[in-house]
């Protein structure tokens, strides 16, 4: 297959986008901004999908582009610009750009009041370009600059309303938890580096191939390391502290970069490097625990939490652990085939909770919402779908790959049925914070905010009300269709995204990441515990139902008689705390000893002050010189013409003086 | 013949005594005789040189001396006059408006 698929195209035309908005902008009309951002992610989805369709007729995937001039060629290193499409990047851009492009028409309506709507798309649109980027990298450190670049993309969206500075400090904490997880990811760099001789999975896996033996020791090193830099970029234990604070941001950014995709970058990360894991079980098995550790812990936080998108973020990182689950337990295509579901969903999710808060005027408490669906019948029945969606009911996309991953766990072994049942505690408690979610947004009647009616007499962030959004205050209404379109296409998502089944998606995706290497069980098997996950998904919706709308006042009842574990999940057990008594206030205190009076006051106020003084004293000096006394000068004239002139005598004529009135008189 | 060296001891007297003159002086325009005692005694010296070596150069450069001596009292007579409209003085010592 020799014909080019253009595929350089697809993150260049995001950054033509970024470019355009980024720099024009402001002198631009809108609708020509609009335009630009829409056309940019529009027109890449083109491409991708045209890439679909050649590999659908049969082009065949790997399809490698290598740019004709190496990046750096320096020494042993040698790193092409290479850009790879097979199963797994193509999925994976289909639905960055697919998913991408509705929300950036989505946001064409939400944002359709701020100032800043052109940084805003040039900034989504930056977004697009390195996430593609990362998604198409052929080698480890092209992935690295779009792994980076989605960094920055997040930072400057979490904080784009830089003037509250809870935003600007959530997209600093964003951006200083991912480093940790950076050097993570470039210390894995450098060992491949030093093993393989080369960044490119290509090569990598080639060698691996041929020495089939080679297992743990320092491939076990390498996982680890990018282990470590997947847990700081898809939010996982115990990195995860950034995520729920980058709610911050617009909502569109909460469900493109902080839910649909570039969160599960980690997720493809590992899935694109799974060859290394494969050789590690030690590797396998942490990230396998990470990610059910994370999804439970995370679910149990999200129980209580009665911010409209924490509830949501915490659901976010809960299902980025069963991803990892999934992946900790070699199903690549499992965990793969839940990132994209989850993408719909929880893209579905954000977008409506952001219609909701779009409707109420930049309301995000729940306990101030309820009864909502007479007033948004479209944002009600979208989220309906989504919530039944996240809770795994059937036929509906999640039930399908949240029940590939629980099955995959399930057969994995002994340790397996602990994942196992962890994921399936963690389908409990998800269903019942979703219906709660469900219940308190839609349900029952419109709640007049009044902080006591939850019975929670703290409140988590009271600071997260979106001040800039509440600038048109007019009474409940539906959003727009630029809003309620993308809705609807995520719902159908949503609905039908699983009907391909994973028997028929693994197979697709093994040539990039392995066949499925469960042993094959039995259908019974399958079923049990496919009814099994249902079972605990009503469970969850009931224990709401009872809780929620049955007896809207026992929740306050059950908080005041469970006031301990209820304050530990509401202050999300005290992790931020700990990480600011352990970790930040220690740096903090050694920066401010080191950076500030060593080497601010000591070091450099000191050498500053030496030469201050030196100056200060020869000035003290010389002044001496300055008399201003015109007659003391001509003195000193006089009397260096004096010196010179018996200097010029001495030097010219030994004989000096007397020389030459010797020869004067003997004239 | 007066030897040579008569002239340049006369010349460094005048000198000398320019030299002190200014030094000493507190009044302006006897500060500025000073000088003229200066050039004029550097002046005997390029005659009395001229003369002895036979050489013309030495008497041409005298004029030119003289030339910018002449102008230079012109200038010198005009500031002093403006410096005494200005302070009502003339002492050397008192006109240190350049100094800190």
């Amino acid at each position: 297959m020799n014909e080019s698929l253009h595929l350089w195209l697809i993150p260049l035309l995001p950054f033509a986008g970024f470019l355009i908005n980024g720099i024009l902008g402001r002198r631009l009309p809108k609708s020509l901004v609009t335009t630009v951002a829409l056309l940019a992610p529009l027109s890449s989805f083109g491409v991708v999908l045209n890439a679909a369709m050649a590999a659908n007729a049969g082009a065949a995937l790997p399809h490698i582009e290598t740019f004709r001039h190496s990046w750096i060629n320096a020494g042993a290193l040698h790193v092409e610009f290479n850009l790879v499409l097979d199963q797994l990047s193509l999925v994976m851009l289909l639905v960055v750009t697919g998913v991408g492009f509705l929300i950036h028409i989505y946001s064409a309506g939400y944002m359709a009041h701020d100032e800043g709507y052109a940084r805003y798309f040039s900034y989504l649109n930056l977004f697009l370009f390195f996430m593609t980027v990362l998604v198409l990298a052929g080698n480890a450190l092209l992935m690295f600059v779009g792994w980076e670049g989605v960094g920055l993309a997040s930072y400057l969206l979490i904080g784009f309303w830089f003037q509250k500075p809870s935003a600007a400090s959530a997209g600093m904490k964003a951006f200083v938890v991912n480093r940790i997880g950076d050097f993570g990811f470039l210390i894995g760099m450098f060992l491949l580096l030093g093993n393989f001789s080369s960044l490119s999975f290509n090569v990598i896996a080639a060698e691996l191939a041929v020495k089939p033996a080679w297992t743990g020791g320092v491939l076990t090193a390498i996982a680890l390391c990018l282990l470590v830099g997947a847990t700081g970029k898809s939010a996982q234990l115990p990195l995860y502290v950034w995520l729920p604070d980058a709610m911050e941001g617009p909502t569109p950014v909460s469900a493109l970069i902080h839910a649909a995709t570039m969160v599960t970058a980690g997720v493809y990360m590992i899935a694109r490097t799974h060859f290394l894991f494969d050789r590690s079980p030690f590797a396998l098995l942490i990230v396998a625990i990470v990610g059910a550790a994370t999804a439970i812990f995370a679910a149990t936080i999200g129980l209580v939490q009665t911010d409209i998108k924490r509830v949501l973020a915490y659901s976010t990182v809960s299902q980025l652990g069963y991803m990892f689950l999934g992946c900790g337990v070699a199903a690549y295509s499992a965990g793969i085939f839940h990132l994209m579901t989850h993408a719909f969903f929880k893209a579905l999710l954000f977008l409506g909770a952001g219609s909701v808060i779009h409707g109420l005027g930049g309301e995000q408490d729940l306990r101030k919402m309820g009864g909502l669906r007479h007033h948004m019948p479209i944002t009600f029945w979208t989220m309906t779908v989504a919530v039944f969606t996240i809770s795994g009911f059937p036929p509906l996309a999640a039930f399908f790959s949240k029940d590939a991953i629980l099955y995959a766990a399930f057969l994995h072994g002994t340790s397996g049925k602990i994942f196992w049942f962890i994921g399936l505690v963690t389908a409990l408690l998800t269903s019942f914070y979703m219906f709660r979610l469900w219940y308190l947004t839609f349900l029952g009647e419109r709640r007049t905010g009044s902080l006591e009616d939850h019975g929670a007499p703290v409140h988590a962030r009271s600071d997260t009300r979106l001040v800039l959004e509440a600038e048109h205050p007019h009474p409940v209404h539906e959003s727009p269709w630029s809003m309620l379109g993308p809705l609807v296409i995520l719902a159908v998502l949503s609905i039908g995204g699983g009907w391909i089944g994973i028997e028929r998606f693994a197979a697709y995706l093994a040539p990039s990441v392995g066949m499925l290497s469960v042993e094959a069980g039995s259908a019974s098997l399958e079923w049990t515990l496919a009814g099994l996950a249902v079972i605990a998904a009503l469970l969850g919706w009931f224990i709401a139902d009872r809780l929620y709308r049955a007896r809207p006042d026992a929740p306050g009842q059950l908080a005041s008689s469970m006031s301990g574990p209820y304050n530990l999940l509401l202050h999300k057990y005290w992790v931020d705390e700990l990480y600011g008594a352990v970790i930040v206030k220690p740096i903090l205190a050694t920066s401010r000893f080191v950076l500030e009076w060593v080497v601010d006051v000591a070091i450099l106020g000191g050498a500053a002050w030496l030469l201050g003084g030196i100056a200060t004293l020869g000035g003290a000096i010389l002044q001496r010189w300055q008399s201003g006394n015109l007659r003391s000068y001509a003195a000193w004239l006089a009397a260096a013409a004096a010196v010179l002139l018996l200097y010029v005598l001495w030097a010219y004529s030994p004989a000096g003086l007397s020389a030459f009135f010797n020869h004067g008189t003997g004239h | 013949m007066i030897p040579i060296s008569w002239y340049l001891l006369l010349s460094a007297a005048l000198f000398c005594l320019g030299v002190v003159g200014f030094l000493i002086k507190r009044n302006l325009i006897t500060v500025f005789m000073s000088i003229e005692l200066m050039l004029n005694g550097v002046n005997l010296s390029f005659v009395a040189f001229a003369h002895e070596w036979h050489l013309v150069k030495g008497q041409i450069f005298v004029f030119f001396v003289m030339v910018v001596a002449a102008a230079e009292a012109a200038v010198g007579l005009a500031i002093i006059i403006a410096v005494f409209r200005a302070r009502s003085t003339l002492a050397v010592d008192r006109i240190d408006l350049m100094k800190l």
